[in-house]
């Protein structure tokens, strides 16, 4: 067991818990509305492209309770909500991109009145075709952002040369968020052209930004909060701009507070998903199944306009390797253009494809050669970092501690999963209709953002004379625990109890130019943050009572809510109130900018990440061959989050990311019709997974180690990695469709039964073929 | 009938509402009118379960004489109240002291962003309070089966319902709740007037019939788990509204010779019940029936009379030969089930008459195989991409009867009548079957939509009729069914 480090290291319950199950929490929708405040909701055009010839409001406006009506041109500023290029409008002008899109905004005096009045408008379009599929995209050479090779070696000549190869083509879908709570903003106007919005984002400065240019004002009169929000997971970094716009402008054009909460289905019809991606693959190895050469095609559906599938599909070449060394390697990034919903952030940012796209090549090789699964990953595992063969990613950078060996050992060792191999195998013999399938998978995520430049953070401490602390950052809470941590972190240092911590709302008028909380980076980048501002106020305090005390300040020691100095104990609150009227600042701020990255946006080469976090997870899967239904009978998980700041937010990180990367691979499908139109837009339709998809047998554990640098009390990231452990039970559903089929498998994802059943070939033989 | 105003019981006093309409959600009553905001809008559709709090209603058999049920608020109308008490997240620790079931969540770290957290608080209190001793894991997720996490993957959520129980209980008094509804069951029935919408609910099924004659073009609610997203969903203007809940002649199930009678205002959790102890293999299809809180609103009776081509209840029910009562005015007649549906959204139902009962056929003799599946993407709170229903009676080793019924496969529920006459008067061997699965091919012409292909559709109805081979007829030794498999 790891050594307890008083508050750090603690399985602390989440900061806001008792206040979750109690009902207090407030979410921004739960705020109360100052008198007179109005309600809009977006009007939106049914046709994937086109261009609007004419637009009939008239109903529109009779609606009792409308009180404006805006389009494109009331925008007085910017109309564009587009985090990197200027190409995502807040309303189309003219020219529809994708089924859905808003083109007008209603403002009501009720959220009903709105809804209702937005459905009522009258359009003639002139269509135009519509590019719906990558497929489609590449043909087309259809691109929101140029293509992107990374290549090292001669994957040709090693091609070539190989005494084995193997080609493939797979189709990956996307993934909608589906937070529990949808997109929502409130704007209210304040005096001397000023503007504060509570928001539900995970990115409050671009919010920001987005409104100030939207208004064409300058930053320093928009201010916007968030005090927590209902699930983000990627999904309200650069999406939740397009709301925090539309409520601005419909405040500023009415001059009352407006609230834009957007209702289910327009939630999931408006705004971005996940990636979905065509990978295609010719790869060479030799007849252990050690990969020689790879050629690799990344081609994913980037929707309408650039958002930021820049960076993410940047992040899935990085991330094309998983935990294997790729010796002579060439990858071609495909960031097509399509006339759907602008894809998007969400947890692992193009990581998970990356590594969905390798491991279906290993599962493949394996297939081929008639071997376990795993023993190829062990084979392809990157070197030993001391040594100096195959431990450089294909991106320059040099694995320093790969642990993942060591880790896929301890798991591999107390999951059983040789003897369990055996037990399937026999069960499969002698089981014609239940097939189950299994595999253990690891998992290698690079931490920082790939923008070098975003990696920095601030945070305010504020210690008042009663010795209480207030403190706020750069980050928001979106359930992953961050206020926890920063909490405990700030406990540590002035010794206190948590509960003389309380953190205030993330605002931009308290902490400025912030990053968004993603990229799994919160705790490391806030927490050094706030860690720095407790520091320097606590080296006054030490200062203040050492120099009474005659010793040395380092020597003074803050301790279970008392400061020691020498002979002399007194209470923290007792020290705060005689530091204060000594005249002594009892509040600072802290900055932290991650060192030693670096990183070459266009050679791709570099250092991108400070460290890798690392994981495993086994799954075991039985499937039923006559309907393609599938279930996880058991998963185990060890996982690396370096020295744990709190083990319980971990694991509830690790599961929950489990579970949400297996839902993404099975039971998470996103379904157009033939006209562009997402027919899956609400939970009746869409299923992420519920209760009973639980794994009945489901051990999870921290793997023992610290980080190798400097990270906040030397632990690892959690938000994203784990999210990739669910890769597992794609690949246990392959096991059991190779144990159906005796071959080899081409299976889709998300493996829905449906996906399934063809897998194994049931949909052309039927089963009393059998 | 006379016009008045809703009455429910809440936060300890009896509430009295007017002025708003009829088909006001008790969702939006709670956040917007009564500032009560710790019950959240997930979905707005009884499918997220964020909305979830807990009805009481006067139950002389429950504990204290009243019943608590847990359902999905978003497409409750509030004058479905009328008579009831209305519990939610805030009234569990009143007095600053968290319940168990909260204190549970917390100590298991169940919540995480915590905005699903008050609609699993409401389920697990629901569930707390109707039993004495810990759930196993199997009830709890039948319990939480209408509620999702998308943060935790529910393994804290799962082990708080158990860890609940190891702290000392509390239990709710339900004494005053039930003597303030006692009170109310003293009022007329409701006549409630809310903007253009008119809510009656009458007491007794003559009242109906009368009502229902008098005002054909009225909608007839029961657990409003369709009907409630026709305004939240599709935002229309509802007619006047008929509501069943309150009859208590609707809600009874009768145990005849040979028929199980079910009551149309019986709900979906009460009548699966009373199927399961007839027939076990309803038992898989019970649990994967939507989820617990809509199982908990709405009836038997709304699934069959809404006809939708994919109800999970009728293929079997149609299977197993069941038949509904049907009542105009005074009048009553019984037709076959699957004679009630003539096309899509197109019934047997005459203007002005009404579901009154279904008459299901009991347990048949020894030789008489049935089973009922659903074939979704996702085990729970799915809609079917496939439902079958299989009825086959065996004598001498020849098919003397069979009943074959599908969802999904058409615009109705409907009997494959070509695969039926494959088997019917055959040997019943491996032989024939594989012959009868050949034969949906001429009963069915399914669609491809986004649950599933046409092409999914027509294998797996085949391959579900090759299961019943399997389990019935085929001697198979070996598990033909992911619940019978485990690590």
């Amino acid at each position: 067991m790891m050594v307890p480090r008083g508050v750090i290291g603690a399985s602390l319950p989440h900061e806001s818990a008792h206040v979750h199950v109690s009902g207090r929490a407030h979410y921004t929708d739960d705020m109360p509305l100052p008198t007179g405040a109005l309600h809009a909701a977006f009007g939106s055009a049914p046709v994937a492209h086109g261009l609007i010839t004419a637009m009939d409001l008239s109903a529109v406006r009779a609606v009792p309770g409308v009180v404006k009506v805006l389009t494109a041109a009331d925008i007085p500023g910017d109309n564009n909500c587009g985090p990197v290029l200027h190409d995502d409008p807040i309303l189309a002008d003219g020219l529809v991109q994708f089924w859905g899109q808003p083109v007008f905004l209603v403002v009501a005096t009720s959220h009903d009145a709105a809804r209702r009045a937005a459905r009522l408008a009258k359009f003639e379009f002139e269509t135009r075709p519509a590019v719906l599929t990558a497929e489609a995209a590449m043909a087309a050479e259809s691109w929101v952002l140029p293509p992107v090779e990374v290549r090292r070696g001669d994957a040709v000549g090693a091609l070539a040369s190989a005494k084995y190869r193997l080609q493939g083509v797979v189709d990956l879908g996307g993934q909608e968020h589906f937070y529990l709570e949808g997109q929502i903003a409130i704007a209210t106007l304040r005096d001397d052209d000023t503007i504060h919005l509570n928001v539900s984002t995970q990115h409050p400065t671009e919010m920001q930004h987005m409104v100030a240019h939207a208004l064409g004002w300058r930053a320093h009169q928009v201010s916007v909060e968030c005090r927590r929000m209902g699930g983000g997971f990627g999904g309200k970094e650069s999406q939740s701009s397009q709301i925090s716009c539309a409520a601005a402008l419909a405040a500023w054009h009415t001059k009352r507070p407006v609230k834009m909460r957007l209702d289910r289905d327009d939630d999931m019809t408006i705004t971005g998903k996940r990636h979905d991606f065509r990978i295609e693959w010719n790869v060479g190895f030799d007849a252990e199944g050690r990969i020689e050469g790879l050629a690799l095609t990344l081609a994913s559906r980037c929707g309408f306009s650039a958002d930021l599938s820049g960076p993410i599909n940047d992040r899935t070449i990085f991330h094309a390797d998983n935990c294997y060394y790729l010796d002579a390697v060439a990858i071609r990034s495909l960031r097509c253009k399509t006339h759907t919903v602008s894809n998007t952030a969400f947890r692992g940012f193009g990581g998970p494809q990356g590594m969905f796209a390798i491991e279906t090549i290993i599962d493949d090789i394996a297939r081929h050669l008639g071997r376990d699964p795993l023993d190829v990953r062990r084979l392809n595992f990157y070197g030993d970092s001391r040594g100096t063969q195959r431990n450089v990613t294909h991106y320059g950078m040099k694995v320093e501690d790969n642990i993942a060996p060591a880790l896929v050992e301890q798991l591999a060792r107390e999951c059983d999963y040789a003897a369990r191999r055996v037990e399937i195998a026999r069960f499969n013999a002698s089981s014609p209709v239940i097939k189950r399938g299994l595999a253990l998978v690891p998992v290698k995520f690079g931490i920082s953002f790939t923008a070098t430049m975003y990696n920095q953070a601030g945070a305010q401490v504020a210690v008042y004379s009663d010795g209480t602390v207030l403190l706020t950052h750069g980050g928001t809470e979106m359930g992953q625990g961050l206020y926890t941590k920063i909490r405990q972190i700030v406990a540590h240092e002035f010794g206190l109890p948590v509960e003389d911590v309380r953190l205030s709302p993330t605002d931009t008028s308290r902490v400025p130019n912030t990053s968004a909380t993603a990229a799994s980076s919160g705790t490391d980048l806030n927490g050094k943050a706030a860690q720095a501002a407790a520091q320097a106020i606590r080296a006054r305090l030490a200062t203040f009572i050492a120099a009474r005390n005659s010793v040395p300040p380092e020597h003074v020691v803050f301790a279970g809510g008392r400061v020691i100095a020498g002979s002399e104990i007194v209470a923290f609150r007792d020290l705060a109130a005689q530091a204060y009227r000594a005249r002594i600042q009892l509040w600072d701020a802290g900055f932290y900018a991650t060192p030693k990255i670096h990183y070459d946006p266009h050679t791709m080469m570099g250092r991108p990440f400070y460290y890798f976090a690392y994981g495993a997870a086994c799954a075991e899967v039985a499937l039923d061959t006559l309907t393609g239904e599938s279930r996880v009978l058991r998963a185990d998980i060890l996982h690396d989050v370096g020295r744990s700041l709190n083990p319980a937010i971990d694991i509830g990180q690790i599961e929950g990311g489990f579970i949400q990367g297996m839902g993404w691979l099975t039971s998470e499908e996103l379904w157009w019709k033939p006209d562009g139109r997402l027919m899956t837009h609400a939970p009746s339709t869409y299923k992420i997974p519920a209760v009973s998809d639980c794994p009945p047998v489901f051990n999870v554990k921290l793997f023992e180690g610290e980080n190798v640098e400097d990270a906040i009390h030397k632990s690892k990231a959690v938000g994203e990695p784990p999210l990739m452990l669910g890769l597992s039970v794609f690949f246990a559903l392959r096991d059991a469709c190779a144990a159906a089929t005796g071959g080899p498998v081409a299976l889709s994802a998300p493996a829905t039964p449906e996906a399934l059943l063809r897998a194994i070939g049931g949909l052309e033989t039927p089963a009393e073929a059998a | 009938m006379s016009a008045r105003p809703i009455q429910f019981y809440f936060r300890g006093a009896i509430q009295q509402i007017s002025g708003l309409p009829a088909t006001r959600s008790v969702l939006q009553w709670l956040r917007d009118e009564a500032s009560a905001t710790g019950t959240k809008e997930g979905c707005a559709e009884g499918d997220c379960g964020a909305c979830t709090v807990v009805i009481g209603e006067r139950d002389d058999s429950a504990r204290g004489g009243l019943k608590l049920t847990a359902v999905n608020a978003c497409i409750q109308f509030l004058p479905t109240l009328d008579g009831k008490a209305l519990f939610t997240v805030e009234d569990l620790a009143a007095d600053g002291e968290l319940h168990p079931v909260q204190q549970a969540m917390v100590d298991c770290h169940g919540s995480q962003c915590g905005f699903c957290t008050p609609g699993f608080v409401m389920s697990l209190w629901a569930d707390y309070e109707n039993r004495a001793a810990p759930p196993t894991r199997e009830h709890t997720l039948s319990v939480l089966s209408g509620n999702l996490c998308r943060c935790t993957g529910y393994r804290p959520i799962i082990d708080a319902a158990a860890s609940a129980y190891g702290k000392p209980r509390i239990e709710f008094d339900r004494a005053p709740v039930r003597a303030a509804l006692d009170q109310l069951a003293a009022l007329p029935p409701l006549e409630y007037h809310g903007e253009s919408t008119r809510f009656l609910a009458p007491r007794t099924v003559d009242a109906l019939a009368h009502l229902h004659l008098a005002q054909p073009d009225a909608r007839l609610l029961a657990g409003s788990t369709d009907v409630g997203l026709w305004v939240t969903k599709q935002m229309r203007t509802l007619p006047d509204l008929i509501y069943l809940g309150a009859i208590a002649e609707l809600r009874t199930i009768d145990r005849e010779t040979d028929h199980l009678v079910i009551g149309a205002g019986v709900t979906l959790n009460d009548a699966f019940a009373a199927l399961v102890a007839e027939h076990p293999a309803w038992r898989e299809l019970a649990e994967r029936f939507a989820s617990m809180p809509i199982r908990n609103a709405g009836t038997l009776g709304g699934n069959i009379a809404n006809g939708s081509p994919i109800g999970d209840s009728m293929p079997g029910l149609i299977a197993l030969g069941a038949s509904v009562v049907l009542q105009r005015g005074e009048a009553t007649r019984e037709i076959a089930l699957e004679d009630l549906y003539l096309g899509y959204q197109r019934s047997a139902l005459q203007s002005g008459e009404f579901v009154r009962a279904i008459r299901v056929p009991c347990k048949p003799t020894a030789s008489s195989l049935f089973r009922t599946w659903k074939v979704s993407k996702r085990a729970d709170q799915d809609i079917a991409a496939v439902c079958a229903g299989v009825a086959v009676t065996i004598n001498a080793d020849v098919v003397v009867s069979a009943r074959v019924a599908f969802g999904g496969m058409a615009a109705t529920p409907s009997r494959a009548r070509v695969c039926e006459a494959a088997l019917t008067g055959m040997a019943w061997s491996a032989d024939t079957v594989r012959s009868a699965m050949q034969a949906l091919d001429a009963d069915f012409t399914p669609l491809t939509d986004m649950r599933a292909s046409a092409d999914y559709r027509r294998v797996v109805a085949r391959n579900l009729l090759w299961r019943f081979w399997l389990e019935t007829g085929g001697e198979s030794t070996t598990p033909t069914r992911l619940a019978e498999v485990s690590a």
